[in-house]
C-alpha cells in the first residue's frame, strides 16, 4: 500500500531522516517508537507530504507521490491524519468540522456527509456534541472528533502523530479505545506513539527509530521481549 | 443689570457669527457637500484598502510559508517577483508622507485627470492597503500552523483551506484593529484639500477664508469629525464585545 524508498529529509544543515526503506501492506498496523528527536514524526509527515522529502521515493498504491506531477490533494483524501494537538477548526461546530472536507472536495453532498458524520459520531459516543464548538470539549473528546474528521473522508490509511501525547492521563484510554476499534475493523494504520501498551497490543509490526534511521523492527513480541539492538534495549529499559 | 446686557450682547454676537458662517449664502451647504465627499472618499478608499491589503497579505504569507520549499521554475520566479513587488509597495507607502503621495498621484501620475475625488480615493486606498496588508499578515501569522496542516491533510487545496479554515479565524482576530485603521483613514482624508477636493476640512477652511471668522467653521468641522469618530469607535466596541462572546460559546 505504501512503499518508501531511500527516504531522506533535511531541515537546512540538519539531516533528520537518513535513508528509510519501508513497505506497509494493506490492513497492517505499524507502530513507530523511539526517543524524541529521532525523526518519527517527520517520517510520518513525509508519508502525506506535509514535509516534502529531500531525497527518495514514496509510492502510495502504486503512485509516486513525490513526483511533482502528482496531485497531492487527491492522495491526501485517501490518507487520514490525526495530530498531537487535535487541530480541530475552532470557528466551526463539530458537525461542520466533520463535513467541511467531504463537501468542499466534492466527495459527498451535504446530506451524505452529514449522514456519514452522524453515523461515525454515534460510534465514538459523541453524537450529542454535534452542534457544539471544539473549545467546549475535553481533550479526549476533541481527539476522538479529530479521528472521526479524518475518517469522514473514507481514507485507505490512517496516520497518527502522537495522538495521546497532549492528553491528560485519564483521557488517554478513550482515544486509544477508538483507535483499537479502528484497528479491529481492519484499517491500515501508521502510529507514532509513546504508548507502549498500545504498540504491544495493536501493532503488527513495531519500528524502533533513532537518529533518523529505523534501527530495529519486528513483531511487538520480538521488539519488546527480545530487542537485539543495544539502543532499543536502552530505550525500552527507560520507558517500560 | 450690566451683566445681563453684556450677556445679551455676547449672544447677539454669537448669533451674528453663526448666521454669517453658516446661514448667509447657504454656506452650510458647503459643509454638507464636504462631509459627503469625505465620507465617499473614506468609504471607497476603505474598500480599495481591504482588497489590496488582502491580496498583498496572502502573497507575502504564502511566500514566507512555502517559497523556500517551492520547486524552481517559472511559477517560483513569478511568485518571488510578486513578493518583491509587495515589499516595495509597503515600504514606499509606509515610508513616505500621505500628503506627498497624494500630490504625486494628482500632479504626476494622474496629471491629465481633473477628477480630484477619484484621484484622492485611489491615493488613500493605496495608502491604506499597505497598512491593512500588515494587519492581515500579522493576523494570518497568528493562526497556528496546525490549522493549515489539518486542512491540507484532509485533501483541501491551499486556497480552500485559506478560505474556509484560516480566513474566518483571521477576520475575527483582526476586525478591531482593522476598524481602527479605518477610523484613522477617515481623519487622514482631511488632507484631500491639497489637490482641490472640497472635503469637509476644505469646506470649513473656505468658509473661514470668506468670512474672516475662523472660530465657528473650524470648530464645526472638528465637532463633525469627532462625532463621526465617536460613532465609529462605538461600533467597533460593540463588534469587539460580540466577538469576545463568541470565544466562550
Amino acid at each position: 500500500m505504501i512503499t518508501v524508498k531511500g527516504l531522506k529529509k533535511s531541515f537546512g544543515q540538519l539531516e533528520v531522516l537518513k535513508g528509510i526503506d519501508q513497505h506497509i501492506t494493506p490492513g497492517e498496523k505499524v507502530v513507530i517508537i523511539g526517543p524524541s528527536g529521532s525523526g518519527k514524526s517527520t517520517f510520518l509527515r513525509c508519508l502525506n507530504l506535509l514535509e516534502r522529502p529531500t531525497e527518495g521515493q514514496i509510492l502510495f498504491e502504486g503512485t509516486d507521490i513525490t513526483d511533482p506531477k502528482c496531485d497531492i490533494n487527491l492522495i491526501r483524501r485517501r490518507m487520514g491524519m490525526v495530530f498531537q494537538q487535535f487541530n480541530l477548526f475552532p470557528h466551526l461546530t463539530v458537525m461542520q468540522n466533520l463535513t467541511l472536507a467531504p463537501i468542499q472536495t466534492g466527495q459527498m453532498s451535504k446530506a451524505e456527509a452529514t449522514e456519514k458524520a452522524t453515523r461515525l459520531l454515534a460510534r465514538v459516543g459523541l453524537l450529542e456534541k454535534a452542534s457544539v464548538y471544539p473549545k467546549q470539549l475535553s481533550g479526549g473528546q476533541q481527539q476522538r472528533i479529530a479521528i472521526v474528521r479524518a475518517l469522514c473522508m473514507n481514507p485507505d490509511v490512517m496516520l497518527f502523530d502522537e495522538p495521546t501525547s497532549a492528553l491528560d492521563p485519564e483521557m488517554v484510554g478513550e482515544v486509544l479505545d477508538v483507535m483499537k476499534q479502528l484497528a479491529a475493523e481492519g484499517m491500515t494504520m501508521v502510529v507514532v506513539t509513546h504508548e507502549m501498551g498500545f504498540a504491544r497490543e495493536v501493532g503488527d509490526r513495531v519500528l524502533f527509530m533513532d537518529e533518523g534511521r529505523v534501527l530495529e523492527e519486528g513483531t511487538p513480541k520480538e521488539i519488546f521481549e527480545n530487542p537485539q539492538n543495544p539502543r532499543t534495549q536502552d530505550f525500552l529499559r527507560k520507558v517500560l | 443689570m450690566t451683566l445681563l446686557t453684556d450677556l445679551a450682547a455676547w449672544f447677539d454676537g454669537v448669533k451674528a457669527e453663526f448666521i454669517l458662517n453658516f446661514i448667509d449664502k447657504s454656506r452650510w451647504r458647503m459643509l454638507l457637500t464636504g462631509l459627503g465627499n469625505t465620507l465617499l472618499i473614506a468609504f471607497l478608499a476603505c474598500l480599495i484598502g481591504i482588497a489590496l491589503g488582502v491580496v498583498v497579505a496572502i502573497l507575502r504569507t504564502t511566500w514566507d510559508n512555502a517559497g523556500a520549499t517551492m520547486r524552481k521554475g517559472p511559477a517560483r520566479f513569478v511568485f518571488s517577483l510578486l513578493n518583491r513587488l509587495c515589499l516595495i509597495y509597503t515600504t514606499i507607502i509606509r515610508g513616505t508622507p500621505m500628503v506627498i503621495q497624494l500630490l504625486i498621484m494628482y500632479y504626476i501620475i494622474f496629471a491629465t485627470s481633473d477628477n480630484g475625488v477619484m484621484v484622492a480615493t485611489l491615493a488613500f486606498g493605496i495608502n491604506s492597503g499597505a497598512y491593512v496588508s500588515e494587519i492581515f499578515r500579522s493576523g494570518i501569522m497568528s493562526i497556528d500552523k496546525g490549522q493549515m496542516e489539518a486542512g491540507r491533510s484532509l485533501g483541501l487545496n491551499y486556497l480552500k483551506t485559506m478560505w474556509f479554515v484560516i480566513a474566518p479565524q483571521v477576520l475575527k482576530n483582526v476586525l478591531p484593529t482593522l476598524a481602527n485603521e479605518f477610523i484613522t483613514l477617515l481623519k487622514e482624508t482631511s488632507v484631500a484639500g491639497y489637490v482641490a477636493v472640497s472635503d469637509l476640512t476644505f469646506a470649513g477652511n473656505r468658509i473661514r477664508g470668506v468670512t474672516y471668522s475662523p472660530f465657528m467653521p473650524l470648530i464645526a468641522v472638528a465637532i463633525i469629525y469627532l462625532i463621526l469618530v465617536m460613532f465609529l469607535t462605538r461600533m467597533v466596541g460593540k463588534l469587539e464585545r460580540r466577538l469576545r462572546q463568541g470565544d466562550n460559546r
